[in-house]
């Protein structure tokens, strides 16, 4: 019999959370690696007991974590990241020259084809590459050595590497988001790399229009169609149909179009669903109320899901990573929130109930469907 | 050859799988360095967590103390003292005390 398995990262330990197709009673493991932010977990789709977790403190650094049983049991692998050759400088928040400095890993990616290989976005951004299932990092350094990288300056939350997009029809063709320098996509399995940011507008920075510079929180692509890219970014919601050579904005009649998240539904590639959050000085849902907003026209017509989720006093946020959808019929849709919330519909988004509440804050929310 | 004792903090325990205090053999002059190169090598996934791969450098929210003394700003292969070489007194590598979120 089908289910899932949700896969959540959060401030204070990782956690798994399983269901069979109904996705109406779920059992809870966790936390694993108790007391340490879980950026990241996310299992390999060739291999869904394959998973791998970005485990980090402010005490001890980075860790990596490995699981070969479905989250059940797990093994650290290497935690080496070192930048290739002279790391340089990138812009500070005050537009002075800052070393590249490794911090954490954000987001892991793997590979669409071989459970040992996978993808790690880290701050200060960058690419690395693991085919050895976790134990040796390689960076793809032609990401930060390209020319634009002392111009790149770190958002909020750290200059981060947070989005990593595999084409599944081209296996040399890989996207990026960097918060805040912007999107990027290599066209040759990562030696080089091209910004890809025409049509972002940033009103916030001296040249709206620049090459570089946007800070983008989020994209997402739908495997059927993987030159059509949906963004959150600070503020606005956009839409390329070119494989990020050319943006325009389809935030539409959303109330606020400032939010971390965006994703696409599993079966409707012009089906996108976002979590509006109030401002970028207000990192709450508007009026207090938690509405996930759906487009089922590709952005512009937007309509609020609310049904299941707190309509008042409810003042969380839903980070980046924090939404994701099951493959199942009907698309199950899912997120965490920085109240400790695990959010699921099991009706592509008409009606929600909460998997959890009292969790640490999510950072992570990854979704497995299992057969 | 020195026998010297180690205590680790609570999370690197769990990351070890190592008890609170760890006995190891270390060859030579007994320093911090030489001390962290003979834990790293028993329990390689403490590599990094202590102190930086590259400049070998302390983490900043991890002291070191001996003897009731904090060695944390010490060289690196300074000699450690007598009663932690012999395994009378331990090394503590301690975390910093803070809250946090």
């Amino acid at each position: 019999m089908s289910g899932v398995r949700v896969l959540v990262g959060t401030r204070k330990g990782g956690f798994v959370l399983t269901s069979d197709g109904k996705r109406d009673k779920w059992e809870v493991s966790g936390p694993h690696f108790a007391g340490w932010e879980i950026y990241h977990m996310k299992g390999s789709p060739v291999d869904p007991d394959r998973i791998y977790a970005s485990q980090s403190s402010g005490w001890f650094g980075q860790v990596m974590q490995r699981s070969n049983d479905g989250g059940k049991t797990w093994e650290p692998v290497g935690n080496k990241f070192a930048y290739e050759g002279d790391a340089g400088t990138h812009q500070w928040y005050d537009g002075t020259p800052h070393p590249w400095e490794f911090k954490r890993v954000w987001h892991l990616e793997p590979s669409l084809t071989d459970p040992d290989t996978v993808l790690a976005g880290v701050e200060d951004a960058a690419l690395f590459k693991s085919t050895d299932g976790g134990q040796n990092w390689t960076e793809l350094a032609g990401l930060r050595k390209h020319g634009t990288g002392p111009k790149w300056q770190p958002g909020a939350g750290g200059m981060c590497l947070h989005t990593v997009i595999q084409d599944p029809t081209d296996a040399q063709r890989i996207y990026i988001a960097i918060s805040a320098a912007g999107a990027f996509r290599t066209d040759d399995g990562g030696q080089t790399w091209k910004p890809i940011n025409k049509g972002l507008r940033s009103q916030y920075i001296p040249d709206p229009n620049a090459e570089v510079g946007h800070c983008v929180h989020h994209i997402a692509m739908h495997k059927s169609r993987p030159g059509t890219l949906f963004m959150q970014k600070h503020w606005d919601v956009m839409r390329s149909d070119d494989a990020g050579d050319n943006w325009t904005e389809v935030s539409g009649n959303l109330p606020t179009d400032f939010g971390f998240a965006i994703d696409v539904h599993a079966h409707e590639p012009e089906t996108i669903y976002v979590a509006p959050i109030k401002s970028d000085q207000e990192h709450f849902p508007l009026d207090g109320a938690l509405r996930v907003y759906r487009s089922k026209s590709g952005g512009h017509e937007w309509e609020p899901l609310t049904k299941g989720l707190p309509q008042k006093d409810c003042y969380v946020n839903v980070l980046r990573d924090a939404m994701a959808v099951d493959s199942l019929d009907k698309c199950g849709i899912y997120f965490g929130t920085t109240g400790g919330q695990v959010y699921a519909s099991a009706d592509a988004g008409d009606s929600w109930a909460p998997i959890v509440r009292d969790l640490p804050a999510v950072l992570s929310v990854e979704v497995q469907t299992l057969s | 050859m020195s026998v010297i004792r180690v205590e680790l903090p609570q999370h690197l325990r769990t990351l070890s799988g190592a008890g609170r205090e760890v006995t190891l053999e270390v060859q030579g002059v007994v320093s911090i360095k030489s001390a962290l190169d003979a834990l790293e090598a028993r329990y390689p996934t403490l590599k990094g967590t202590i102190r930086d791969y590259g400049t070998l450098q302390r983490r900043a929210f991890l002291r070191f103390f001996v003897c009731e003394e904090d060695w944390s700003h010490q060289p690196a292969e300074k000699p450690l003292p007598e009663a932690v070489a012999s395994g009378k007194e331990p090394l503590l590598v301690i975390g910093a005390i803070a809250g946090g979120c």
